[in-house]
């Protein structure tokens, strides 16, 4: 192990940008977005799952209300979402005494909760478009089985449409990624954060951001990686068939 | 006829070259980060002001310059400078070795202490190792606050750092923030003096180690510009000598 690092450092020597301290700065960076973009993701997608059934509901009380969440998250820029979550909740009073405000006293869970329901109300719809575009040849040979509504939901509309989702809620993957750049305007040290310290310790705008360019470029290729694997897997019904 | 063409073509050619070496500025852009009460900072009815901005226009009349002001945030600074968004910055910028590599100075012309602060129930007299252990620190990313307390105290606090002082007064009247470490008067306008919370400074003002506290606040521009930064050295002499330098000083610090 000494080895390794004594190689390190020889590599990082005679520079002042790369150094194992700076180095250190992008991991802590890596960490944080790394958690950050994950956890919202998969709490995104969790909450996006009853949202987009309500939301495809024929009746108005239960769709209306996620309609109105969906349009204002995706109406808004994520950067302004981010603010009001983090500046705006302050201005309650006595929010400091309550218990919530070991959660948002953190920089951690105001991005948090930001990116969640930002990535929720994104992925409500693209599931939402899936469900609806169900082939009603399937719907109606779940009715002639006499399935009931929930059991026809469970085994038939929401399998399929997450297969059929499954390209675009990659694209909203790679999308919440990049958008976790913001997080830095709220202290938070991230990828981004960590290069706008360098860069601003060092004064060089070019060397830190090329190098967590890099590191989002490697993310993008792995989610990408992950989600052709997934589409093989899933979608291998719908390739063109050979003998 | 021929003859005038040929002597004013020569003397353009003339004026082309002399052009592309050292420019002679008769108009200076001036990077400057706002808000930093009282050193630059808009009033209610949106003017610019301050210490930086009186002293600069004071400075710029003396030379016979124009002098046009560019907002740019802190941690752009300096790049803004070297790519040419702007010929000079003055604000508040404390002249160290780090900063002299990358820009040329011009003589300091105030020196301004940096200080801790926090909320007066915050129970420590003095800002070390021991006390801020645990604590939440403020600093304004890329100043020599955020150098000092980075390489100093970053291995028993958090830090956490900020696009600009504004935002981090906002989350010290939060609560996020246990202590702000900044320059002492820009501490004493925005969190003593203001009413929005209880605020008191914490131990002496400090200005060693020279390494990160500097030779005061100067000038910057881009290495090359040495004329340019003489200009405003000896524009500096004359308004110290003629009293107009005490004058704005009083505007903004009071009788010393």
């Amino acid at each position: 192990m000494p080895d390794i690092s004594a190689w390190f450092n020889d590599l990082l020597s005679g520079n002042l940008i790369f150094t194992p301290t700076t180095m250190g700065y992008y991991w802590t960076g890596l960490v944080t977005t790394t958690q950050l973009v994950f956890l919202s993701l998969v709490i995104g997608l969790v909450l996006a799952v009853p949202l987009a059934i309500m939301r495809s509901s024929r009746r108005k009380w239960i769709s209306l209300p996620v309609y109105v969440y969906t349009y204002v998250f995706r109406g808004t820029p994520l950067l302004v979402q981010l603010y009001i979550i983090y500046y705006g909740v302050v201005f309650f009073d006595g929010i400091q005494q309550s218990f919530l405000w070991p959660i948002f006293r953190e920089a951690f869970y105001p991005a948090l909760i930001a990116f969640t329901l930002n990535t929720a109300a994104y992925t409500t719809e693209i599931f939402r478009g899936a469900i609806k575009s169900t082939p009603k040849g399937e719907i109606e040979a779940a009715r002639a089985y006499g399935m009931s509504q929930s059991l026809m939901m469970r085994r038939i509309i929401i399998p399929s449409a997450f297969r059929r989702a499954l390209p675009a809620y990659g694209n909203e993957v790679i999308f919440m990624l990049h958008a976790s750049a913001i997080a830095s305007v709220v202290t938070l040290m991230d990828l981004t954060g960590a290069a706008r310290y360098v860069y601003s310790r060092f004064y060089t705008p070019f060397e830190p951001f090329l190098f967590v360019a890099l590191i989002y470029l490697c993310l993008t290729f792995a989610i990408l990686f992950f989600f052709r694997f997934l589409e093989k897997k899933l979608l291998a019904h719908l390739k063109p068939q050979t003998l | 006829m021929k003859k005038l063409l040929s002597v004013s073509l020569i003397g353009l050619a003339v004026a082309a070259a002399s052009s592309a070496q050292a420019r002679d500025y008769d108009h200076v852009r001036i990077g400057v980060d706002v808000p930093y009460v009282p050193m630059e900072y808009r009033t209610a009815e949106g003017d610019l002001t301050g210490f930086d901005i009186d002293l600069g226009n004071a400075m710029c009349e003396q030379i016979g310059v124009t002098c046009e002001w560019i907002e740019q945030e802190w941690d752009g600074i300096i790049p803004g400078l070297l790519s040419r968004n702007y010929d000079a910055v003055m604000s508040s910028m404390t002249i160290n070795d780090e900063r002299r590599q990358q820009v040329l100075f011009s003589d300091p012309y105030i020196t301004m202490p940096s200080a801790w602060f926090a909320a007066s129930d915050l129970d420590i007299d003095e800002a070390n190792e021991e006390t801020l252990e645990g604590l939440t620190i403020g600093v304004q990313r890329g100043t020599l606050q955020d150098n000092y307390v980075t390489d100093n105290y970053s291995s028993v606090a958090d830090i956490s750092r900020y696009s600009t002082a504004d935002d981090m007064v906002l989350d010290m009247d939060a609560q996020r923030l246990d202590i702000v470490f900044l320059d002492f008067p820009i501490g004493q306008s925005t969190l003593v003096e203001n009413d929005n919370g209880d605020y008191t400074i914490v131990g002496e003002q400090i200005t060693q180690p020279k390494e990160y506290f500097g030779d005061g606040f100067g000038i910057a521009f881009r290495q090359r510009d040495e004329a340019l930064a003489e200009k405003f050295n000896e524009a500096l002499a004359t308004l110290k000598e003629d009293g107009t330098y005490d004058e704005i000083f009083a505007r903004y610090f009071g009788e010393e």
